[in-house]
């Protein structure tokens, strides 16, 4: 595999007035190149500051990273005139119509006047935007706008693109069809795309992603692969009574983690054909109804919860050892 | 065991907490809210979902009260809320998107505030604190400020304020924007624990894993509503079309044949996105179209590892029944024509 984005060890220290925090915290990560790459995780987990770090739009306190070989920190230029960004507040000049603000970003990364004119019918087109060309962009809707600023920072024709929490905000409609953008932008260009996201079901769209908690990868692999790293089955079910089924089941053997979802509840199991008896026969114990205890599969939701909570669990030791 | 106690010809049924009849809200030309009807029972949790324009807010707001509807009427515990707004609010909490908490007092005291604005007594607001505190799961925190609070303590002390009096019903307005998976299974956790004590709950969110957790969703499009039941009934009933998984060692040359086969108009496919290293293809009809697809295949020399009929998401559901098929000559996986085009 040939490497895109590259990381290793990275750490970004920020001062605070409680002290030195670590954002990113000996962060190691490899993105393929023409893969999608997903970074999931909560708000404050450090998805902004490791992409920042990446691009080297901040300096980092120790580690490495580069981007197609370039280091994000001496190749800065090199990095710019390959790599597509949009930051999460990124605004567009909403005083500019759709068509003046694809110029406006063309002009600013130097494009003769006769590329633009091919360049730019070619991304309207591309995102969807061409019947809308002179509409102002402050008065785009949320899912257009992300639209617009994805054909702004493609107009260079990079080979990588960084898109800090693109979809935040978005309705459903509008973000499959930003996913489908950049589904076609893999297919048709090759395009490697690195994507923070805090919805855990985009990571469906992606080849590989990191689970990113207190600035460290607590997972990088195929969405498939991590969910099968959570150990054990997945029975779900719905008690009558719920904090009394919840203290029931949890510690009964074999049950590896009790999770509440809405009003059910999620186990985890070592064995269904051997635990879904002994979980029915502990509730039935307390007099707790239930409807029946199925098998449902893991989601990256239950992994990333899963995985967090089995790591805050282990002892500092193997944290760190993690 | 007692025998059921057998109520003949007794008061008529409740009224349900929340009940819609042929609401509609024009603005000059632009109909956001049309002839909606629907109701949601006590206790129920109720989940309201839309694109951004499609007329969840303004439906909120015409059953808070803050609005008239053009036509038609909703009754909110019996209470016409354009009319009754006072007494019916008394009765009603609403939490929005945006938690409006005071930054700069702690979480005790925002609490009071809230008590206070809702007019219970001293001794009242003492003891909702506690009990709120402990709901909240803030002890501890009392007296945090509530701008040092992360995401997950604030969201649930904003919808602790938000039921500080009481409420029967609750309306939530996408109450877990930006906030981490475990804090929100907690959040969900309290809105059970609210539907379990008959506290009747309406609630928008954009994420459709959270639409499953409610009991029923309603599905609201260009001011119309076009679907309301169970999450599970809506994966049976209301999907348009069949999806397909395609696992290919060349995902781009997959793509790029049933795309420029969707644009022939060859197979009729009413979606094709790239999943991962997968292929997601919509179709009307799995078994017919399998055979279709994998000829397809044949003739242009492309590999297909497996191509299998999937059951759909809830997303997918929603999708399929907010929007109208895109023309396929349009190209570019844009799902909707009309919707686009309307601005606020």
């Amino acid at each position: 595999m040939e490497i895109a984005i590259f990381a290793t060890d990275l750490v970004k220290t920020f001062r605070t007035r409680k002290g030195p925090l670590n954002a990113v915290d000996g962060l190691s990560l490899e993105v393929g190149r023409g893969e999608t790459y997903g970074l999931l995780g909560p708000d404050g987990a450090g998805k902004t500051t490791t992409t920042r770090v990446i691009l080297g739009l901040l300096t980092r306190t120790a580690g490495k990273s580069s981007i197609l070989g370039f280091d994000s920190m001496h190749d800065t230029y090199a990095i710019r005139e390959r790599v597509g960004y949009i930051a999460q507040q990124f605004v567009l000049p909403a005083d500019l119509t759709v068509i003046e603000n694809m110029r406006f970003f063309a002009s600013v990364q130097g494009m003769s006047p006769e590329m633009q004119e091919k360049r730019i019918p070619e991304l309207l087109s591309f995102a969807g935007l061409s019947d809308f060309t002179r509409r102002l962009a402050g008065q785009l809707s949320g899912g257009m706008k992300k639209k617009l600023a994805l054909a702004c920072s493609l107009i260079h024709e990079p080979q990588v693109v960084m898109l800090d929490e693109p979809t935040l905000g978005v309705d459903p409609v509008s973000r499959r069809e930003f996913w489908n953008l950049l589904g076609n932008l893999r297919a048709e260009k090759g395009v490697t795309i690195f994507v923070c996201t805090p919805y855990m079901d985009e990571a469906e769209r992606c080849n590989r992603v990191g689970l990113i908690y207190s600035g460290r990868l607590i997972a990088s692999d195929s969405p498939a692969a991590i969910k099968r790293q959570v150990k054990g089955h997945l029975l779900e079910l719905r008690p009558g009574r719920f904090v009394p089924a919840q203290a029931a089941v949890t510690g009964l053997p074999g049950v590896l983690e009790v999770q509440t979802y809405g009003d059910k509840l999620h186990l985890f199991v070592d064995n269904v054909a051997q635990r879904r008896p002994q979980i029915a026969a502990a509730l039935a114990a307390q007099d707790i109804s239930h409807d029946e205890i199925r098998e449902v599969e893991v989601r990256m939701e239950e992994a990333y919860i899963s995985l967090v909570h089995r790591r805050e669990q282990a002892g500092p030791e193997e944290r760190k050892a993690a | 065991m007692k025998a059921p106690i057998q109520v003949a010809s007794a008061a008529p049924a409740p009224e349900a907490p929340i009940v819609v009849n042929g609401l509609t809200k024009r603005f000059g030309h632009f109909t956001a809210v049309d002839n909606i009807s629907f109701s949601v029972s006590s206790g129920e949790v109720f989940g309201w979902l839309g694109p951004n324009g499609a007329g969840k807010t303004t439906t909120i707001r015409m059953l808070l009260g803050l609005m008239r509807p053009t036509s038609g009427s909703a009754r909110v515990l019996g209470f016409n809320p354009a009319t009754q707004t006072k007494a019916m609010q008394a009765k009603v909490g609403y939490m929005s998107q945006i938690f409006t908490l005071y930054n700069d007092l702690t979480a005790r005291e925002n609490i009071r505030f809230y008590g206070r604005v809702y007019g219970l007594s001293q001794e009242e607001v003492k003891q909702r604190q506690a009990e709120i505190i402990h709901m909240a799961g803030l002890e501890g925190r009392e007296n945090t400020l509530t701008r040092d609070l992360s995401g997950g303590w604030k969201q649930r002390l904003a919808l602790g304020c938000a039921i500080v009096h009481r409420p029967q019903v609750v309306f939530l307005d996408e109450p877990t924007a930006g906030v981490d998976p475990n804090s929100r299974r907690e959040f969900w956790g309290l809105i059970y624990a609210m539907s379990k004590k008959g506290v009747t709950v309406l609630v928008t969110t954009h994420y459709m894993d959270e639409a499953e957790l409610c009991q029923r969703v309603g599905f609201i499009s260009q001011g119309k509503l076009v679907a309301i039941d169970s999450p599970a009934k809506l994966k049976q009933t209301q999907m348009r079309g069949q999806v397909l998984e395609i696992h290919s060692p060349t995902p781009d040359l997959v793509m790029r044949a049933l795309q420029n086969a969707r644009q022939a108009k060859a197979i009729p496919l009413d979606e094709v996105a790239l999943y991962g290293a997968q292929i997601h293809a919509v179709v009307p009809d799995a078994r017919q179209y399998i055979k279709s697809i994998q000829r397809l295949f044949e003739s242009e020399n492309i590999q297909a590892t497996s191509i299998e009929w999937i059951a759909p998401t809830l997303e997918d559901v929603f999708i399929s029944s907010v929007t109208r098929p895109a023309d396929p000559a349009q190209n570019n996986g844009v799902l909707r024509e009309t919707v686009t085009g309307v601005s606020k």
